[in-house]
């Protein structure tokens, strides 16, 4: 996995609470097979007026001007600062695909659903919990500056504005650590193999119907 | 010491090593594969040169892609190619580990969650981890179930384990008794639309009370289905004696004295009785009347006889900007009535309500009756080949095709779109699956949240009437 220390980078305003990962990245494009090219239909429904369709060039497709990731100030954005219980929905992992192909490194929330907030640790995508007054005040500052961008150093938990104030937060160890040296956490697990097979051994025999392939 | 939840003793039973950083690593017993979140796991294996752990504790079955009709053509019945691939692909996969699938034309095929249970696969006091968020049905068995996603579909794969952090403890409580006409479906809108869709983030929940206990396996299931909706992973009920008899004689079920074991063991996965829950929400179950959701949230719910909301009368301004966007989305006027909800379909499927039980109250509400003139399509998708074949023996099938509802083969369907059963623009549907996001249930269409028995009642009417009203 991609490692994360240290990211600075535009902010753009994702302003409505209860995103879900049907908005994220619509259901059709789930049908692929592989991890990446998600990108240009992150958000397709609110980006596009037309309705996409997998395997299909963008470039050509009708946008909604109104919709924030067109606009040119907020195309290369890599921070996005969004509302209450983002993520909320299904588990598909093509959510952090999308937003991470479209350019996302880190997203600032002040409440996300559990799995989805899960799903973007595996990717090198850092999601981060913020009060809603300081998520209320940097969405402000954000459409307010053109070019606004945010530091966000995992080391030192905290997220920086331009004016230099500090805001700290939380992460678990795990986690951090994983996504600090990059490590594939699988390679992780199995060096508590022993242990793995240590409670089958002892679970074979308290409930061994648990072991038993059925018909 | 205080006494035990259900969680914390499904927890401890399924906890292989405590970590000093706080993390755990939770043992999984069975996970259950599909096509759509299963491919890129399968791959991240083969990259990294591994094997799966365990086989036998994983189950396969295509659901999410499959057409509704023409089953015996098999994969040639599924006309997108893109959706064709991820169907052979998990085929290819499957046969190429060694790993049990039910084909898509085999009579076992159905949806994950709905075919788990079925099959005894879903057992009392076990870890089940699926990559879909609605694994959370399992609890009703007392399970420690909960969705995942790809990269811990390919974890689980790997080594048979997950790493976890201990989740929080509360109980949802519905005392009383429920009214006739009133099911699982009312209970859990009724929840969702109570603690809200945030309301369980970071909480394992667990549904206790008089009105859970008299339900069925089927309304218990559909309960915690949704549990996810509410924003808990998991979702559980208590074992009792319903729990056990559903088990019984299943397929994967235990036989014998390895049977007599197993039931000992199971009696013992409930909360003792001086556990402590982090939050207790209470509700009577007795005043949940037969629900309907207005909006594009599960939380945006109300009663048959209420009517939608005025967002000038909201306070929070990020929820009446939520009110706002979603009745622009679903065409909706603030204060106008549910039963003033005019449909173009109506759809009857879903983990959430495609089990016998589901489709038995559907057709008690449609029988003898005809679908409304002006709908444009109303169908049913049983859960299972198994769920299918068991309709047809009592001759439900024959009761929804007299009354007009097209009667199709088991898969997701119109819960997600993902295959040729979808909404059109605009158009709104009584439907008794378990989201009604912008988009779900296809490009702008506008979805109606229900119970099996409103979605039948609105079928015959052509739009939202109390079932109650039919009943009598
Ligand atoms: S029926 Fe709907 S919610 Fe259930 S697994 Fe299928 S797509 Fe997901």
């Amino acid at each position: 996995m991609r490692a994360f220390t240290q990211h600075q980078g535009i902010v753009a305003p994702m302003d409505r609470s209860n995103v879900d990962t049907d908005m994220i990245i619509p259901k059709q494009f789930l049908k692929s097979i592989k991890r990446t090219g998600f990108g240009p239909n992150l958000f397709d429904e609110l980006r596009y007026l037309d309705e996409g369709k997998p395997d299909q060039d963008c470039s050509n497709r009708p946008v909604n001007p109104d919709f924030v990731l067109n606009q040119d100030r907020y195309k290369s954005a890599s921070v996005l600062l969004a509302r209450r219980n983002f993520g909320c929905g299904s588990s598909r992992e093509h959510a952090p695909w999308a937003l991470d192909d479209f350019g996302f490194r880190v997203i600032i929330a002040p409440s996300f659903a559990d799995i989805f907030y899960n799903n973007c640790f595996k990717n090198g995508l850092l999601p981060i919990v913020l009060d809603e007054e300081i998520v209320d005040k940097l969405f402000q500052e954000t459409e307010a500056n053109e070019g606004y961008e945010l530091t966000v150093d995992l080391e030192a938990q905290t997220v920086t504005t331009p004016s230099g104030e500090s805001y700290s937060f939380d992460v678990d160890n795990f986690r951090r650590h994983c996504l600090l040296n990059g490590l594939d956490d699988i390679g992780v697990t199995l060096e508590d193999a022993d242990a793995i097979r240590a409670y089958e051994d002892a679970r074979r025999q308290t409930a061994p119907w648990l072991f038993n392939a059925g018909n | 010491m205080a006494g035990k939840t259900l969680y914390d003793k499904l927890w401890d039973d399924h906890l292989v090593k405590q970590r000093d950083d706080g993390s755990a690593l939770i043992y999984i017993d069975r996970q259950l594969l599909h096509e759509v979140t299963s491919p890129q796991a399968f791959e991240g294996l083969r990259l990294a040169n591994r094997k799966p752990w365990r086989i036998d504790a994983n189950i396969a079955t295509p659901d999410h892609n499959v057409p509704t009709t023409d089953r015996d053509k098999g994969i040639d019945g599924i006309v997108d190619p893109v959706s064709r691939t991820q169907v052979e692909t998990l085929d290819k996969n499957c046969d190429e580990f060694g790993i049990l699938e039910f084909k898509i034309k085999d009579q076992r095929q159905g949806i994950v969650h709905v075919i788990g249970p079925e099959q005894g696969a879903t057992l009392p006091g076990m870890s089940i981890v699926c990559g879909d968020s609605h694994t959370s049905t399992h609890g009703a068995f007392g399970c420690l179930a909960h969705g995942i996603g790809t990269s811990e579909v390919e974890h689980v794969l790997a080594t048979q384990c997950l790493v976890q952090k201990k989740m929080k403890n509360m109980l949802v409580k519905v005392n009383g008794k429920l009214g006739a006409g009133v099911t699982g479906k009312d209970v859990v809108l009724a929840i969702i639309g109570k603690i809200g869709t945030a309301g369980g983030t970071g909480y394992a929940i667990e549904f206790g009370g008089e009105a859970i206990r008299g339900l069925s396996m089927e309304g218990r299931m559909t309960i915690c289905n949704m549990a996810i909706e509410g924003g808990a992973r998991v979702g559980m009920v208590a074992v009792d004696d319903i729990t056990i008899d559903y088990v019984k004689g299943r397929p994967f079920s235990p036989k014998g004295e390895t049977w007599d074991k197993a039931v000992e063991y199971w009696r013992t996965l409930h909360s003792d009785d001086d556990a402590v829950f982090d939050k207790v929400v209470e509700l009577d179950g007795s005043a949940i009347k037969p629900q309907v959701s207005w909006g594009t949230s599960p939380e945006m719910v109300t009663g048959v006889d209420g009517s939608v909301p005025d967002p000038a009368k909201e306070e929070d301004p990020i929820k009446r900007e939520g009110i706002v966007r979603a009745l622009k989305y679903m065409g909706l006027r603030p204060n106008q009535k549910i039963t003033d909800i005019q449909l173009d379909r109506v759809f009857i499927g879903s983990c959430t309500n495609s089990r016998i039980e589901d489709l038995r109250e559907a057709a008690a509400v449609v029988k003898g009756r005809k679908v409304a003139a002006s709908l444009k399509q109303a169908m049913v998708v049983p859960g299972s080949g198994l769920v299918k074949a068991q309709a047809e023996q009592e001759g439900l099938d024959k009761i929804f095709i007299e009354a007009g509802l097209e009667w199709r083969d088991p898969g997701c369907s119109m819960c997600l779109a993902m295959n040729a059963d979808k909404l059109g623009q605009g158009e709104h549907c009584a439907s008794t699956s378990n989201r009604n996001f912008e988009g779900r249930q296809g490009f702008g269409g506008r979805t109606h949240l229900v119970s099996p028995a409103m979605a039948a009642a609105a079928a015959v009417s052509g739009h939202f009437v109390d079932v109650r009203e039919l009943l009598n």
